[in-house]
């Protein structure tokens, strides 16, 4: 247990030691908070504009939240095909590849073009960029499932679906939560990107119309409140992921319990 | 002895005497019957013959052992039964009917345990209760109850009790290997298959569960079919054993083992026991050094 105590302040220490560096940096230097601003006025703008800001966090969340969801969704649908079936594989993954290809700050425009600027744009663009990574390690996970495992339940004589229920889908879960917490991460850079081009709404667009106020420390403070929700939310998923497929991770402290 | 809590069989009486192992004289019910089947694996110049035309009869409740040179198809003739492979040629019928259909209530040990890792022992030993009727229906109502009191009573049976609760992972191949055997027999299978189930262990620990085996081949008379490398254990536990050429294989030999039962390890050191495996053993030689002079042309 103390070795893991010692890890987390080394973490908790590295992060103090980045932003006391970029202050003593910032001091030193003489550079105008025009380009970078302190992180100790960052701060301050973040506590003195929290009651403006929280709407737009919330905002920013729920659409993530949302387009995470649906893309989970279809994520693990894809995936689940693709990975049980050999011909679906050959067929749909040239298409996926392709899709995953283009750059979503290219879609945007299309998305608000069919849906008028606002929510839905943000939604879909996250939906669009956090679903790929998903898909990719369902299919593998299921694809790579030793066959002597299917064999006990095959030759029960149990169906299809018997199989995947009880074999694929739990043998998937460790792959499947990887994906998820680099998909979450994912999903947060698409709403942004699409409430900093088409939202009255957001983060994205608090940063937007500060940058375009030159109120620098408000957009360092966007982002900072970027980076702690993508934290939080990976923190959550880290959490979800050992409770569910801590049998995969006994190099961990799961030995223990 | 009480191994898997249902009511006693009525093959108990029979298999408590000694019993002659003979063939009776009326044609016995057949558990499964391979008619001229044939595996072969691949196509066109890709093709290799697994298992040459064989015809085979297991009658109901017999313990019958397959061993042979390795890679000569034995394991073939077990996935066949359980109906993971089809026949390239002929016809595999178990329990009066084509394979597909299982009309059987199979059991079956691979000789790596896999048990699935993300469940605990006794979750693992339960799966055929979840899969197989007429126990699938009642696995939600019964999990926590009688299913579970049936698998730790196992476990219990092959020296696991404590480790119900323990993930794969936390126990040692002979241990898995049990726990194997265990997931194998929870369902009540009518017929057994077992392919090298002991092959990993040390050997005190394979002539222990040797002892267990027959113990319960005596109580509940399934049918089992063994796919085994170990001529001993086939003489041990087999009522008639079938060997095997080298690859593509056939059946050269096929002879019953008539020693008494219940039998002991002392007996595999009697010197009829001692004959039966030399007489085995210079058959597989034989097959060996024939496939080694086919090779070399």
């Amino acid at each position: 247990m103390s070795e893991n105590l010692k890890r987390k302040f080394w973490a908790a220490a590295l992060i103090l030691l980045f932003f006391a560096g970029w202050e003593v940096f910032c001091i030193a230097s003489g550079m105008s908070d025009l380009i970078l601003p302190r992180p100790s006025q960052v701060f301050a703008t973040l506590v003195q504009r929290f009651p403006i800001l929280w709407p737009h966090i919330l905002q920013t969340l729920a659409t993530t939240m949302l387009g995470f969801a649906l893309g989970v969704a279809l994520g693990v649908v894809l995936g689940a095909i693709i990975g049980v079936s050999r011909t679906a594989y050959d067929t749909a993954y040239p298409l996926l590849i392709g899709f995953s290809s283009i750059p979503k700050v290219a879609v945007v425009p299309i998305f608000v073009l069919w849906f008028g600027s606002g929510t839905v744009p943000a939604v879909l663009t996250s939906l669009a960029i956090c679903f790929f990574p998903i898909v990719v390690n369902i299919a593998t996970g299921l694809a790579t499932t030793e066959p002597e495992m299917e064999d006990v339940l095959k030759a029960l004589g149990a169906s299809k679906l018997d199989i995947l229920w009880n074999v694929g889908l739990p043998r998937t879960m460790p792959f499947f939560f990887a994906s998820l917490k680099v998909a979450v991460t994912y999903a947060f850079v698409g709403t942004v990107l699409a409430e900093t081009v088409a939202s009255n709404r957001g983060i994205g667009n608090v940063m937007m119309s500060a940058s375009s106020n030159f109120n620098v420390p408000l957009v360092f403070a966007g982002l900072f409140i970027l980076a702690g929700l993508g934290v939080a939310l990976y923190v959550a998923f880290s959490l979800i992921e050992m409770r569910v497929t801590g049998w995969a991770n006994r190099k961990n402290d799961f030995a223990a319990a | 002895m009480h191994f898997l809590m249902s009511q006693s069989s009525p093959l108990l009486a029979i298999a408590v005497a000694p019993e002659p192992e003979t063939q009776a004289a009326a044609q016995p019910r057949l558990a499964a019957e391979l008619s001229q089947a044939s595996v072969t694996f691949g196509r066109g110049a890709n093709a290799v013959p697994a298992l040459a035309e064989t015809t085979l009869r297991i009658p109901d409740g017999e313990f019958l052992a397959l061993v042979g040179p390795s890679g000569c198809g034995k394991s073939t003739i077990l996935r066949l039964v359980s109906g993971l492979v089809q026949p390239s040629s002929g016809a595999v019928i178990v329990g009066g009917r084509e394979v597909a259909a299982k009309a059987l209530r199979l059991g079956m040990a691979f000789q790596n345990p896999t048990m699935l890792p993300w469940m605990t022992i006794e979750q693992n030993v339960m799966l055929p209760l979840k899969i197989v009727e007429p126990f699938r229906s009642q696995f939600r109502k019964e999990k926590r109850g009688s299913f579970r009191d049936r698998a730790h009573a196992l476990l219990a049976q092959v020296g696991l009790q404590g480790f119900a609760g323990k993930y794969p992972w936390q126990l040692s191949g002979g241990m898995l290997q049990r726990a194997n055997l265990c997931r194998a027999l929870i369902h009540e299978p009518r017929m057994l298959l077992l392919d090298e189930p002991f092959g990993a262990l040390d050997q005190f620990t394979r002539e222990e569960l040797w002892a267990i085996l027959q113990e319960l081949w005596l109580t509940h008379r399934p049918t089992v079919l063994l796919v085994t490398h170990d001529l001993r254990e086939a003489g041990f536990l087999a009522s008639r054993i079938c060997v095997m050429s080298a690859r593509p294989g056939r059946i050269i030999d096929d002879s019953p083992v008539a020693f008494a039962r219940p039998r002991s390890i002392a007996m595999t050191f009697e010197p009829g026991f001692v004959a039966l495996n030399q007489r085995l053993r210079e058959l597989i030689v034989d097959a060996r050094s024939a496939q080694a002079i086919a090779g070399s042309h």
